[in-house]
């Protein structure tokens, strides 16, 4: 058996991190965090994650860098932002944690086989190249993303209910002016390098 | 009055359908009938945010844009699209230097865009423009009997509570209460469905979504009543496996505040989505003994 160090050292440890993580979520409050827990006892996906958002915003502030682009704590965000109405710091934590979702992404150290990120990986790409989503392909997308042939069938019940109501389309929808949208893309892109 | 562009996003286009099959006929019967944006792009909704931020506000620009060349402000039934544009749409007119580029590349690519523009949801005009004394004016057939549990989920007073408390809002409640409805005191009103995370992780969905009915079922509520179209599908969706897994909840049906309204208002229950639902109705017609009939 092979062991392995779990302790992060001293020298390992990015202490621009937090400066980093403040500057790209607008978020000027995270070195006020006083490690009260609201946010963590908020949150409906505390339970499922590796580290609850109180650990990840104490993790950014030591500057744990690495640990905390490859947890699973950001991708299993959902969103809902009751952490940051909450917080008595008034820290907007669903920003910092989409802030790490895009740095995990700049890094590709994201967690590869969660589904989240491959989701929005695959949505991306579709609305970039059509202007529009079209629910079905982006699942189908996400799961060869995956190589997961159980996912989708794991979603039979609910295809087949979608199919049955009418509320599955096959058709990939796309926006009239997708010229228009591609240079917008590609404006914002080459200016943002 | 304002005047609305109607953006239907990808969700009224697709799975959620009966959002907008129940929503176009009942503006058109207050009065006040919506017509489509021309041209609108997706949101972004939370994949754009995760991956690339200018993006994300560009995109939402290029609607925003749209909008503003009719002069009209945008009307999103979806959270997920309301949100995403109404926190884009801070952005771009915050004066940030990012913003500024982005506004930039947005002029020279033929979308330019001044900052002019707000974004509201359906139940936001409903509430402070159209207001619930004239819905009730309106109201044909009351849905006395029925009890619903009114679900808001996340986006809509959240992050910016401008509209309603963001824990325990009240003003979908107040719309069912004026179409003759019993709103029950649903205290998972503002609890997390899951959004995209409970069709991606079967677990997740099951856990947060079993919470929200068990909820529903203790104040005895006839119907969970939603205004966004991923909380409708989450808490239909995930039922099957909920009732399952877990033995001490049964199933109810998950409707949209317009299909309700639209009873209400008098309009046939055949032109209304509800043969959408995965769960079915019968309950729910003989609790509104008119119901059934057209």
């Amino acid at each position: 058996m092979e062991i392995q160090k779990k302790v992060t050292f001293e020298e390992e440890l990015d202490h621009q991190f937090m400066d980093e993580v403040r500057e790209s979520s607008f978020s000027e409050e995270i070195s006020r965090c006083i490690q009260c827990g609201t946010c963590s006892s908020s949150c409906p996906m505390a339970e499922y994650m590796d580290y609850s958002p109180r650990k990840i915003i104490a993790m950014i502030k030591a500057g744990f860098k690495d640990d905390v682009l490859k947890s699973f704590t950001p991708w299993l965000c959902s969103s809902c932002y009751t952490c940051q109405v909450r917080c008595p710091s008034n820290i907007k934590i669903t920003d910092i944690m989409y802030t790490l979702k895009r740095k995990s992404v700049d890094a590709n150290v994201y967690p590869a086989k969660l589904p989240p990120p491959a989701l929005a990986k695959e949505m991306h790409n579709i609305i970039a190249k059509n202007g529009r989503n079209s629910e079905l392909w982006v699942v189908l997308y996400m799961y060869l993303r995956l190589k997961d042939p159980i996912g989708p069938l794991k979603m039979t019940s609910t295809g087949l209910n979608l199919l049955k109501t009418g509320r599955m389309s096959l058709k990939k929808e796309k926006i009239k002016n997708t010229k228009q949208l591609h240079a917008l893309l590609k404006a914002v892109s080459e200016e943002s390098e | 009055m304002r005047n609305y562009a109607y953006y239907p996003g990808c969700s009224l286009k697709a799975g959620s359908k009966h959002y907008e099959e129940s929503i176009l006929p009942v503006f058109k019967e207050l009065g006040t009938p919506l017509e489509e944006m021309e041209d609108w792009n997706c949101c972004g909704a939370t994949a754009y945010f995760s991956v690339d931020n200018d993006m994300a506000a560009a995109i939402c620009g290029r609607n925003l844009s749209i909008a503003e060349k009719t002069e009209r402000d945008i009307l999103a039934p979806c959270l997920g699209c309301y949100l995403t544009m109404k926190k884009n749409n801070h952005f771009l007119q915050s004066g940030e230097e990012k913003a500024k580029k982005i506004l930039k590349d947005l002029k020279e690519t033929g979308c330019e865009y001044k900052g002019t523009i707000k974004v509201f949801h359906p139940l936001e005009f409903l509430t402070n423009e159209y207001g619930l004394d004239k819905v009730k004016e309106k109201v044909q057939r009351p849905l006395t009997n029925l009890k619903v549990a009114c679900y808001y989920g996340c986006q809509l007073v959240r992050p910016y509570t401008d509209f309603d408390d963001p824990d325990y809002p009240v003003t979908l409640d107040n719309l069912m209460e004026a179409i003759g409805a019993k709103a029950v005191d649903y205290s998972s009103k503002t609890r997390c469905c899951g959004g995209s995370l409970a069709g991606t992780m079967e677990d997740v969905g099951v856990g947060l979504n079993y919470v929200l009915l068990k909820e529903a079922n203790k104040k005895g509520a006839d119907a969970i009543v939603t205004i966004c179209p991923l909380c409708q599908l989450n808490v239909e969706m995930t039922q099957g496996k909920i009732v399952k897994k877990y033995k001490d909840v049964e199933k109810i049906p998950v409707l949209y505040f317009s299909q309700l309204m639209g009873l209400a208002l008098g309009i046939s229950k055949d032109d209304l989505g509800f043969s959408r639902s995965f769960i079915p109705l019968d309950n729910l017609w003989e609790k509104l003994e008119t119901g059934g009939k057209k």
